[in-house]
């Protein structure tokens, strides 16, 4: 039981992790190759902010009456990464937008079809 | 109690994950998308992560999602099925999945206040922020002052994707007049979005300069400054939100956001402290850490803001088919 209640939020991570993994590989539009990426990065974030969690602490704010704070370093991190994360997003998201007006599709597969016969 | 709202916000943030795979129609996709960012903020709050969750909810429900929408407009509504079935896909992330859980098995119980991430260097932020920087907010004093660097070269990213999406999309300038075709539809949308603009605005200041005190600083605040004017843009047509605030203008402000925290880490290496030492900037170390914080942060709010407009204008100002599509007006 205890291992169960330890792990559970590590393991809900891994299977969104799994989920923005499947998406990636098997499902042929690019936007959706992007949220899957989306998905994945977020799951990354709770593991982090997961690892930050005391029990029984507070948000890492010093204020006189508490001693027990989170770790605030993961915090640090992950708030940077959300940020740099939409950043990359609207550059991959360009993209695609940019294949659309030159494949006329954002299907992968078809995207091949049309490199072999060219 | 904190156990059981952490069991069902993860449960509840499976569940949207799963509908987003199966879901075919891309813009119920992005509205899932966005309910599953705000289940995440609201799982950073309970996790306590005060800073990370308004930083999730501003960009991953927010303007991700209006990013997402722009996208969508652009290309196709519905995702095709995948001409192949294969199980490979399936393995693969089961095997993954399974390496991974088996990978956990060896890691701290969550909320163990023994774990080794707790013991590195995360007590002396704690313990030494008080005297060192005198700001409240540890992860503020964190973010801006003991990792600076990380920070600078965070804002550089960010500056590098705005000139990426420059680069790939352009900014077109809309005529004024040109208007959403459901103009005269929105009056009530217009008036209340002028009333909210200001006080967006205002808002997006108050996370700025109380980042220090509470949760918020230059990133939360950069994010909530541009949603004010993407705001203004969706009501009042894109014609009109270009002149209020100028593309080229914007340019400018990104540049100068990155130019202003270099600037701060150069004038303490003036001063005779290292690059990015803020104590050396004011009579005595803690008013210097204050200023040195004050000033990095209004760099990075000014970057976040215009990068993340230009990215929207980019691609709202796209007309599909592209560039060289004909200009329907």
């Amino acid at each position: 039981m205890s291992t169960l209640l330890g792990h559970y939020n590590y393991w809900i991570v891994i299977v969104l992790m799994m989920t923005g993994f499947y998406t990636v590989i098997a499902r042929p539009n690019l936007v959706k190759k992007i949220i899957g990426l989306f998905i994945f990065q977020t799951s990354v974030f709770i593991l982090f902010i997961s690892m930050a969690k005391v029990e029984g602490g507070t948000a890492p704010i010093i204020e006189e009456g508490y001693s027990l704070y989170s770790n605030p370093l993961p915090h640090v991190l992950i708030l940077t990464a959300i940020v740099v994360g939409l950043a990359t997003t609207a550059l991959g998201l360009a993209l695609v937008v940019r294949i659309q007006e030159a494949y006329g599709t954002t299907n992968e597969d078809d995207i091949h079809v049309q490199d072999e016969t060219d | 109690m904190q156990h059981l709202v952490d069991i069902v916000l993860l449960g509840l943030l499976m569940i949207t994950g799963f509908a987003i795979v199966r879901m075919r129609s891309l813009l119920a996709v992005t509205m899932l998308t966005s309910i599953y960012s705000l289940f995440s903020a609201l799982l950073f709050v309970v996790l306590d992560a005060v800073d990370v969750a308004l930083t999730e909810a501003a960009i991953g429900a927010g303007i991700s999602t209006i990013l997402l929408l722009a996208t969508v407009a652009l290309t196709t509504e519905y995702e095709k099925v995948p001409s192949h079935r294969s199980l490979l896909p399936l393995l693969v992330v089961t095997l993954t999945g399974a390496a991974l859980i088996y990978g956990t098995l060896d890691m701290p119980h969550y909320g163990d206040p023994n774990a080794p991430v707790h013991r590195h260097v995360a007590p002396d932020y704690i313990e030494d922020t008080p005297e060192e920087i005198g700001v409240p907010n540890v992860v503020t004093s964190v973010l801006a002052s003991y990792r600076g660097y990380d920070t600078l070269g965070e804002v550089t990213v960010i500056f590098t994707a705005g000139v990426g999406v420059l680069a790939l999309l352009g900014v077109h300038l809309r005529k004024r007049t040109e208007q959403p075709s459901d103009y005269h539809k929105l009056v009530v949308l217009r008036v209340i979005a002028k009333l909210f603009f200001p006080l967006i605005l205002l808002f997006a200041l108050y996370v700025l300069f109380h980042g220090d005190y509470g949760p918020g600083g230059g990133f939360q605040a950069g994010v909530i400054f541009a949603t004010g004017f993407v705001l203004y843009a969706l009501t009042h047509g894109l014609g009109n939100a270009e002149r209020v605030i100028p593309p080229a203008l914007l340019g400018i402000l990104a540049a100068a956001g990155v130019l202003l925290y270099s600037a701060v880490g150069i004038e303490g290496m003036l001063l005779g402290g290292k690059f990015l030492e803020y104590n050396v900037l004011a009579d005595d170390p803690v008013s210097g850490q204050h200023l040195g914080i004050l000033l990095i942060e209004t760099g990075v709010g000014i970057t976040v803001a215009a990068v993340i407009l230009i990215i929207y204008f980019g691609f709202v100002s796209r007309r599909p088919g592209g560039a060289d599509a004909q200009d329907p007006s």
